[in-house]
């Protein structure tokens, strides 16, 4: 009966066909629908290029703008350092040396620029101020150290490279054209013409800039002099701070809500604060050290202690939470191993399970230090941003201590500044700060891949 | 610096204390170990705990409680009438601080002794022209009752640290003579070291409930403190954001919130569609090493500090924009829709690049957390891959994904270096995604830099904004965990 009601009537065969019996003929609905998956896949493929095509403009921005600081432009030039200007009594006594200000540096400079050009014959409608105007203001300062250091040369010539000054150092990566300088009071076409001039008697030339990644940062009138080597080390100081005080409270804390806590109300508190703390923004820490460390305490502003203490507060729930999955991925048969043979559950845990639980919590503290070095927000509430960090600090006191900046904060009071060539060291800063963040977390990755134990 | 001296002091004796004590043990039991009731470690490290910790604690305490009794002993000695008419009592002991530190750097330097520092008098001597020589500012001239509270501050800090010190030495050798004296054979030293250790485990544990409430309390005294400046409805419900450091500010988070608001929905209109998608793509499509391979370089996206994209977002994308929407003949459309590198725009589309990743990964693992029976289900039912996904994947994803948008949604109004450095600085009620707007995170840095007050409303707004910043992103986090954790439960 049911074969007989399913049977098609002869006439609707045809019209069946037409619908596309045949899985070889694609009906309209089933192309939509096939049309419809294309489509849908390729939106997946379209987002991910996407967010890999902004990586690549990212990195290749970064690159393409910042590796230019790691280059500078110096002047070599041949100093006559004239006695009866630098050291007039000529009895290469200290003081009176030192008494000689920069200003009184800068006619042996511009003396020897006019002197450089005149003996390579290039024809200039410049005076010889103008002409020594190419040079950094950083020039005598540099000569100035230089003599103090070195008393008993004043009276020879000597050989010094001196940095050009930043829109000459701009022309020659490509940065300052000679349309662009129309209304700049820094630098005239006659002198890019003693440039071009210079660098064809190889006066001028670009060289690799160490002092950019071990140097001070400078005021801002000589961006050419400024590098990054302080807020390196203030960086390192914080980093010192987290790791000492982040790295034990956080593996004690860890141990103690994975290992011994009770299930009680306490701990659920515990729990669920960490998780949040993890998730509040990172100014609202810089908030806290500001009220807490520099407004309640009294702990100098813009010391690295400071900071190191609000990026430990910041640290710390990464750390946990990291600490927490390692020790939770060590099998309970090494506890019960250990129970069995009479240790106490305090020497079970330190003795065998922390042990093995060590790589784990390593690579989580390294990416928490990770995130740490860059994060800037709280930096700039506790004030390590706004001045020149230019000492190094002698001590360790004094490191922890004296007003410092940090790689991070360093590269946004660039960015700041009014004059552009200051975004180069910015980027150029942005590259070594990602130079240690990429060596950390390799680090972390080749530490996860060497020694973690699958159970 | 006596503090890390006596720190050093501390430790020095602690593992001396190791020693000795276990020493002293063994030598009770004959130099026999199988005699003792604990390994022999246990005992020096109860020696060492017992001298190493009392101490500590007593120092910390100290170290937090001192400024506070000594502020409030010395606000006490100012009388009444020197606080005139535009100061307050925290303005005067600032100055008072700023006068002891001139003091004590002055003895420092050797430009004064320090007989000379607690008994000058400004009848007698010109004490600003003598801090100011050694390099000390002051604005004014010193009263001379700010300059007798600022000696009798230098002598209370002096004399606290002296007994500090004093006690702090006394508990430590106090810990070490009582641990050491009960070290003996029979002592059960595993069992009160463990305890010791225990209490240390919890006390780290508690760190973390301490960061908060110290958040809060740090935040929520400073807010009544503006409140009690500054009427809370103006601040709640006023329509303009016009700080005025002579006062009579107009400080209300309205135009804030708007521009935060706003930037952190263009954020997430760029990060929740690409996010999702490639979430999507990463978890039902992509073979596997596609996946090995895109995730990872998605998930640089996010490790990338925030100060990056700031500078991009400020140097390269801003710029860009204005190529495109700006004025005059570096306009590529002719439009003059935008003036200055910093828009809602621009800070919004960086922070949505940066957020994908965020959106992604979220949602990657909600998306695999789905069973797989459900898929192949509706795959048997004749389904194709993109109807399955549609129709069964993410409707049962989806409260994991609103809360994974609700996490980044926390993430984007809590971001500072990306809007302070890309969104503006002018606070306005505009629809406008091409104009400067600024945000709360951007206004308590600019509130909070430089030189601050904390007398005046206008420095102490910053914390106001905090606070409510605090409460918004924790009750989104809240919610969003919230929804997520309900969600894994259904399907574990």
């Amino acid at each position: 009966m049911t074969d007989l009601s399913q049977s098609p009537a002869s006439g609707d065969v045809p019209k069946q066909k037409k619908l596309g019996n045949s899985l070889l003929e694609l009906t309209d609905r089933t192309k939509r629908r096939n049309a419809a998956e294309t489509r849908f896949k390729a939106y997946g493929i379209v987002a991910i290029a996407i967010g890999l095509l902004m990586l690549v403009v990212l990195v290749t921005t970064i690159f393409s703008r910042g590796l230019g600081a790691f280059q500078q432009t110096f002047i070599t030039l041949e100093v006559e350092l004239l006695e009866d200007k630098l050291d007039k009594s000529g009895n290469r006594d200290l003081d009176e040396i030192k008494k000689v200000t920069t200003f009184g540096y800068a006619p042996i400079i511009r003396d020897a620029v006019a002197a450089k050009v005149s003996e390579l014959g290039i024809e200039t409608p410049l005076k010889p101020k103008a002409m020594a105007d190419i040079l950094s203001k950083d020039a005598a300062a540099t000569l100035r150290a230089y003599v103090i250091e070195n008393p008993d040369q004043i009276g020879e010539t000597v050989e010094f490279r001196f940095l050009a000054q930043s829109r000459v150092d701009g022309y020659l990566k490509s940065r300052v054209s000679r349309d662009s300088i129309g209304n700049d009071k820094n630098i005239s076409a006659e002198q890019l013409d003693l440039v071009d001039a210079l660098v064809a008697a190889d006066v001028i030339e670009k060289t690799f800039n160490l002092s950019f990644i071990l140097g001070s940062d400078a005021s801002d009138a000589r961006p050419e002099a400024a590098g990054m080597g302080v807020s390196m080390l203030g960086s390192l100081f914080m980093m010192l701070v987290v790791l000492v005080l982040a790295l034990p409270i956080g593996v004690a804390a860890s141990i103690y809500l994975e290992e011994f806590a009770p299930q009680n109300w306490l701990t659920d508190i515990i729990e669920v604060n960490i998780s949040n703390l993890a998730a509040v923004p990172s100014i609202v820490f810089g908030i806290l050290g500001l009220a807490v460390f520099i407004n309640y305490m009294h702990l100098p502003s813009s010391a690295p202690l400071v900071g190191g203490l609000v990026l430990t507060l910041m640290t710390l729930p990464t750390i946990i939470i990291s600490t927490r999955a390692s020790l939770k991925a060590v099998p309970p048969s090494i506890r019960d191993a250990a129970l069995g043979v009479g240790a106490s559950k305090m020497q079970s845990v330190f003795h065998h399970v922390l042990p093995l639980a060590a790589p784990g919590i390593l690579t989580g503290t390294i990416i928490g230090l990770a995130q740490a070095l860059g994060e800037t927000a709280p930096l700039l509430l506790i004030g390590m941003v706004g001045f020149i960090a230019s000492n190094a600090p002698g001590t360790i006191s004094e490191g922890l201590l004296s007003p410092n900046s940090a790689m991070p904060a360093q590269i946004y009071e660039w960015a700041k500044r009014a004059d552009p060539a200051f975004y180069e060291r910015a980027w150029g800063g942005i590259i070594i700060l990602l130079v240690f963040l990429i060596t950390m977390n390799t680090l972390a990755v080749i530490l996860r891949r060497r020694f973690e134990r699958r159970w | 610096m006596p503090t890390f001296w006596l720190v050093l002091v501390l430790i020095a004796l602690s593992v001396a204390g190791f020693f000795l004590g276990r020493n002293r043990a063994l030598v009770s039991a004959n130099g026999n170990p199988k005699d003792l009731h604990s390994l022999p470690s246990y005992y020096g490290h109860n020696v060492a705990l017992s001298a190493l910790v009392p101490a500590l604690v007593i120092l910390g305490a100290w170290l937090l409680l001192q400024p506070i009794l000594i502020e409030s002993r010395v606000s006490s000695l100012i009388p009444d009438d020197v606080i005139t008419e535009g100061t307050t009592r925290g303005l005067v002991m600032s100055d008072v601080r700023r006068v002891a530190e001139g003091l004590d750097l002055a003895v420092a330097q050797g430009a004064m002794t320090s007989d000379q520092a607690s008994s000058v008098r400004t009848e007698f001597s010109d004490v600003r022209g003598r801090l100011g020589e050694i390099g000390v500012a002051l604005g004014s001239d010193v009263r001379p009752e700010v300059l007798r509270a600022a000696q009798s501050y230098r002598t209370m800090n002096a004399t606290g640290t002296l007994v500090m010190t004093v006690i702090v030495a006394l508990a430590a050798l106090g810990g070490f003579a009582w641990s050491y004296g009960r070290t003996h054979r029979d002592f059960r030293a595993r069992n009160v070291v463990e305890q010791g250790i225990m209490a240390l485990l919890i006390l780290a544990a508690s760190l973390a409930i301490l960061t908060t409430i110290g958040i809060v309390l740090s935040m929520v005294f400073e807010t009544r403190n503006f409140f009690a400046l500054h009427p809370w409805t103006d601040f709640f419900f006023g329509s303009s954001w016009a700080p005025n450091f002579r006062g009579d500010s107009d400080l209300s988070i309205l135009p804030l919130l708007w521009g935060t608001l706003y930037v952190s929905v263009i954020a997430l209109l760029v990060a929740v569609p690409i996010g999702l998608f490639a979430a999507i793509y990463l978890s039902e499509y992509a073979s596997a090493t596609t996946r090995a391979f895109a995730k990872p370089l998605l998930e640089i996206l996010a490790g990338i500090p925030t100060i990056v994209y700031g500078l991009f977002a400020l140097l390269t994308v801003g710029p860009a924009l204005v190529k495109f929407f700006g004025q005059g003949e570096n306009g590529i459309l002719g439009v003059e829709w935008m003036s200055g590198a910093t828009s809602v725009l621009t800070a919004g589309l960086v922070m949505g690049i940066m957020l994908i990743p965020f959106v992604s990964s979220l949602s990657d693992d909600i998306i695999n957390a789905v069973p797989q029976a459900m898929r192949d289900g509706s795959l048997g039912l004749g389904a194709t891959k993109s109807e399955t996904v549609r129709q069964v994947v993410v409707p049962a994803a989806l409260p994991g994904i609103v809360g994974a948008v609700l996490l980044a949604a926390s993430r984007a109004i809590g971001e500072t270096m990306i809007v302070v450095m890309g969104a503006g600085a002018i606070a306005k009620f505009s629809g406008n995604p091409l104009e400067a707007m600024t945000t709360i995170t951007t206004r308590i840095v600019s509130q909070l830099t430089g030189d601050t007050d904390f007398a005046s409303p206008e420095t102490l707004v910053a914390f106001a904004l905090g606070l409510t910043l605090f409460v918004l992103t924790l009750g989104l986090n809240v919610l969003a965990l919230y929804i997520v954790r309900k969600y894994r439960e259904q399907y574990d």
